[in-house]
């Protein structure tokens, strides 16, 4: 068994992180925004409005970032189990990882 | 003839069940074939009662690992059904007219026929160091020290671990990549680590990328774990602690 | 000493329940990331995109809908199995543990709609 340093338990947490963000957050976003405004069912909120305070918008970034982290390490080890690709670990590592920081960047630049 | 010896010959003579047996016989099976044995149906029987009586009456070149029959050794698993599960712990009862399916433990390389190679195991379970490590003492070990009952708890579940491997065979993780490190080596490090005992740091031989952050947590190990031991939660406890000792490198678990 | 290695088997997550809900468990990361890129969407145009009233659209949303909330109860569940709780000695049942996840989700989204839909 290999000893080396592991950048897992830092990604771990992103990813555990993540993943309550998105649990708390994201069920009712995606209902409201993605279902019954657009289905009509409740009427269209301002959402420059919503987002004016720097609090808020920070927030968004944290919490789009951090749910990016978690389905980045949940795709990752899942395209390896079912794909048998595992031996491009690091690629994947980075392709995933890397989506996610540019996501929370383009969250940053549309809210600032 | 005694007479509960009578009752079983009447019994096997009226009902039967068919076991699907795996052979792997290396010096002439490929691959392995499933051979198929008519047994007595009996309630009280267990599926290894079944082979048993395969080995006893019908074919003697059947091989297969077995010793207590009541769940403590920990050698008698094998698939049933496509289930990791303790043949002395699962009865005839469960399959209702069969057949059963037999098969070698998933994830090990076969030996012969039911018997799989569990050297990779030993391996691991020797990295996670499993026994107290005291600094500082010399041998002979004299001295006693007591635990309270709240101490004991804090670790008795997963001294519970019989070694008997159905975890590994249950966990996709392991079947799929045997470099990772498994859930009982990884419960039984955590039966030490929360041992007020014990003065060891098995951070840098469980904080590894084949060790728990190996783990994609299934939780099929805990569901297989005939001991209730619960690796899924070992595991998951010690992501925990490492994640926290990789921020805060001082402090310790 | 000859030893047979089995084959790999691809089609493993078919072969018990526990492993097919483990991968649609993990598989609802996919929502995830879209429910992300679609509410990015929905920030760059100050709202709901043009094509989000598309009956298509809405289908999609609604199976990200499922699948998000799919995950938090899936997720939040195992939450009691990393921290073990001890209150004076006693250990925390998981289901307390799961339940006040629950409750705390179900009250985070209440607040959201709330703010969302105050001004509306």
């Amino acid at each position: 068994m290999r000893r080396k340093r592991t950048a897992e338990p830092y990604l771990w947490l992103l990813f555990s992180g993540g993943g309550v963000a998105a649990a708390f957050f994201l069920p009712v976003l995606i209902l409201l925004f993605g279902v019954l405004v657009p289905a009509g069912v409740v009427g269209r909120p301002d959402v420059a409005a919503l987002t004016e305070n720097v609090v808020v918008r920070l927030a968004i970034v944290v919490i789009f970032t951090l749910c990016l982290f978690h389905a980045a390490h949940r795709i990752r080890f899942t395209s390896e189990e079912l794909l048998n690709i595992g031996r491009i670990d690091l690629l994947l590592a980075v392709v995933c990882y890397g989506g996610a920081l540019a996501g929370g960047v383009v969250t940053a630049v549309l809210l600032f | 003839m005694t007479d509960t010896a009578e009752t079983i010959r009447q019994q096997a003579a009226a009902r039967t069940i068919r076991l699907e047996v795996a052979r792997y016989r290396p010096e002439q099976d490929g691959e392995p074939v499933f051979q198929s044995y008519d047994v007595p149906l009996m309630d009280d029987w267990a599926v290894l009662d079944g082979l048993n009586y395969v080995k006893d009456r019908l074919d003697g070149t059947l091989s297969f690992r077995w010793s207590c029959r009541m769940g403590i050794c920990g050698s008698c698993g094998m698939n049933v059904n496509g289930e990791p599960r303790l043949t002395c712990g699962t009865f005839f009862t469960e399959y209702g007219d069969g057949p059963i399916r037999i098969e070698p433990l998933k994830g090990f390389p076969v030996i012969r026929d039911l018997v799989v190679d569990i050297d990779d195991f030993l391996v691991k379970l020797q990295h996670v160091q499993p026994w107290l490590i005291r600094e500082g003492e010399e041998l002979p070990l004299t001295a006693e020290y007591a635990q309270t009952p709240e101490q004991l708890e804090a670790y008795k579940q997963y001294s519970m671990c019989i070694n008997c491997l159905l975890c590994y065979s249950a966990c996709p993780v392991y079947v799929l990549d045997p470099d990772f490190l498994g859930p009982a080596a990884i419960a039984l490090a955590q039966r030490y680590n929360l041992d007020s005992r014990d003065q060891g740091d098995r951070f840098d031989l469980l904080n590894l990328d084949e060790a728990v952050w190996g783990c994609t947590f299934v939780g099929e190990c805990t569901r297989a774990c005939p001991k209730h031991v619960d690796p899924a939660e070992a595991i998951q406890r010690y992501k925990l602690t490492a994640a926290i000792r990789s921020i805060l490198p001082w402090s310790r678990r | 000493m000859t030893t047979y290695h089995a084959k790999r088997d691809h089609l493993w997550f078919l072969r018990n329940r526990t492993y097919t809900v483990f991968v649609a468990r993990e598989l609802t990361s996919v929502f995830v990331a879209w429910t992300i890129v679609y509410l990015m969407l929905v920030i760059d145009a100050g709202g709901p995109p043009s094509f989000a009233g598309e009956p298509w659209m809405i289908a999609i949303n609604v199976v990200a809908f499922a699948a998000t909330a799919f995950h938090a109860i899936t997720f939040l569940n195992l939450a009691p199995k990393a921290t073990v709780v001890r209150l004076d000695g006693w250990r925390v049942p998981a289901f307390m543990i799961q339940g006040g996840n629950h409750s705390a989700w179900l009250v985070v989204s209440g607040i959201v709609a709330f703010l969302v839909l105050k001004g509306v």
